[in-house]
């Protein structure tokens, strides 16, 4: 589904600031899998992510999605095939747009937009549906302005709104870091369960060793812009944080483990 | 008593006045509320509406053919503004500030190379007036006035209830959602600018047609005073108008009532040429309380408990 091949990012080339985010990034997703990614700060996850998603551009390498070479297409164009959810709860939604206009804005990813009224009652009916399986009690909010939802709110919508057109990867960065730990667990519970319902072709980025653990079926780590580790199936099933650690400490060299990492 | 009756006699030229401003504060709604630009190209694009529709109207066309001609004026400053800022990666006031420089010469040669040229509603005939304004027939301006208004307002509303008009909106309200939602945010903001300053420029030509000639200088400040308008008509009407159709009328009205409270002062014996401070004070102080309203707002949140 995904392969992104020898892709190499770097910030502020020829300064002293210069900084290698991605050096020569190699890593093929198969269709269905769901891949948590961990690393440091600085390891470049964010910075796969954002290449892939076409936020930034990489300096070369290749990105293919389905067969098609994206690397060179611009964001808009890309998010036809792409769902996003971001770390800040504010970057997903319009905050001074309608809960249905969101929506409906998501359902046409992708497509061309003419004339024709921006939503219509057909569609309604469906968001309300949607919006009651997340058991937030949205669906009599319809016509909230999304400024006025919580941030487990928003990132729960945003969720939907990634992925009301199915799309071929689903790209999660951090998208429960800024929320509290309750609030979290429920927003992560619901990923899951829209990723298993579509049978998503996922990466998602976390801080949270245990949560890297606990879902998905493949976890990557990654280190200085480079993937370091590859776990999956059955090996991944009987991964502990403490292994995770331990390994996470032997390839960076050092034992300075990110406290945020810990975090569980 | 003197003060009532020449206010009251000065009424009904403020309020049409007041109106073709409201036209022109529509367009600057566009840009500063919906697309979260302040675009700066509107003091020179309601001259070019203004230029455009006196020349055309002086070689015998028809006004409202004029006036089209004054829109479509309109809509190739915004498209050069927005080349400026969205593919030439210029910010957008500068842009807007380039362009309106610009537009300085261009409408001086418009003009035939003068700085002023008369339109006498004797000799054309003109769709609005300022000789007829306390009239009480059809060649009053102010029934038209309140017609189209209202009509564009209609149109607005449409549009930006459209899949087209919802992106501009998505644009304006986050651009990293309107990207990830699969929304050319470049193309959209171009496409709100050129809206907003074909507005403009209609209201130009109106202007122009009202006060009887189009002047280089007619738009000096513009954006100033559509800002007031706005901002008036969003302090009046924000707890009261929820729509969008109403947001735009009350930014009308916020341009009657900028229009009326500056005949006020007039006639209060202020020196004309105070007035550009003024306004400019006006608007300033409307623009700071938000602001300052979120701080001491935010410095009080900070204690209190986080939204889940």
């Amino acid at each position: 589904m995904l392969e992104v091949k020898g892709v190499r990012k770097t910030f502020f080339p020829g300064t002293v600031n210069e900084k290698v985010a991605l050096a020569g990034v190699d890593l093929t997703l198969k269709d269905g899998d769901f891949v948590t990614v961990i690393g440091g700060n600085g390891a470049g996850k964010s910075t796969l992510l954002n290449v892939v998603s076409g936020t930034m551009s990489a300096d070369s390498g290749s990105i293919v999605l389905d067969g098609q070479d994206v690397t060179r297409l611009p964001e808009h164009r890309r998010a036809k095939y792409l769902g996003r959810v971001f770390q800040d709860p504010m970057m997903g939604t319009a905050p001074g747009m309608l809960i249905e206009e969101n929506l409906a804005l998501a359902a046409r990813r992708g497509t061309h937009r003419g004339l024709k009224w921006g939503i219509t009652r057909e569609e309604r009916a469906e968001y309300r549906e949607m919006l009651r399986q997340l058991e937030l009690g949205l669906e009599d909010r319809m016509t909230t302005r999304t400024g006025l939802l919580s941030g487990g709110q928003r990132q729960a919508l945003t969720l939907l709104m990634a992925t009301l057109r199915r799309p071929k990867l689903l790209l999660l960065d951090e998208h429960t870091a800024a929320l509290d730990p309750r609030t979290a667990a429920k927003v992560l519970e619901l990923s899951d369960k829209i990723v298993a319902e579509h049978k998503l072709t996922t990466m998602m980025v976390t801080h949270n060793m245990k949560d890297a653990i606990a879902h998905g079926n493949r976890l990557i780590m990654m280190s200085n812009g480079r993937v370091v580790l590859d776990i999956s199936g059955e090996e991944k099933k009987h991964l502990t944080v403490s292994q995770l650690l331990e390994m996470f400490n032997k390839i960076s060299g050092s034992d300075e483990a990110n406290d945020k990492m810990l975090l569980a | 008593m003197n003060f009532f009756t020449s206010l009251l006699n000065a009424l009904p030229g403020a309020a049409a006045q007041g109106m073709v401003w409201g036209l022109m504060a529509i367009g600057v709604y566009i840009t500063f509320r919906v697309l979260d630009v302040a675009d700066l190209t509107v003091d020179g694009s309601i001259a070019t509406g203004g230029a455009v529709c006196v020349m055309l109207v002086r070689m015998g066309w028809n006004p409202w053919a004029a006036m089209l001609c004054a829109f479509a004026a309109g809509l190739v400053a915004g498209l050069v503004t927005g080349i400026l800022h969205g593919h030439c990666g210029i910010p957008a006031i500068l842009a807007g500030i380039l362009t309106q420089l610009a537009l300085y010469s261009i409408n001086l040669r418009i003009l035939g190379g003068k700085a002023n040229q008369a339109l006498s509603v004797d000799k054309y005939p003109l769709v609005v007036s300022q000789r007829y304004v306390r009239d009480t027939n059809l060649q009053n301006p102010i029934p038209l006035l309140i017609v189209f208004i209202i009509a564009v307002i209609m149109a607005l509303y449409w549009f930006f209830g459209t899949e087209k008009g919802c992106a501009i909106r998505a644009t304006g309200a986050n651009v990293h959602m309107a990207r990830a939602q699969g929304i050319n945010t470049r193309s959209y903001t171009i496409l709100g600018l050129m809206l907003s300053n074909g507005l403009v420029a209609l209201a130009g030509a109106f202007l122009a047609q009202y006060q009887g000639s189009a002047d280089v200088g007619m738009g000096r400040g513009a954006i100033v005073i559509g800002l007031a308008a706005v901002i008036i008509g969003e302090v009046l009407f924000a707890k009261v108008f929820h729509n969008f159709a109403l947001h735009l009328l009350a930014v009308v009205i916020g341009a009657i009532i900028y229009y009326i409270v500056l005949q006020i002062v007039l006639q209060l014996g202020l020196n004309t040429n105070d007035l550009k401070m003024l306004s400019a004070a006006i608007v300033a102080l409307f623009l700071a309380i938000p602001y300052w309203q979120s701080k001491v707002s935010g410095a009080r949140r900070k204690g209190g408990a986080k939204h889940a």
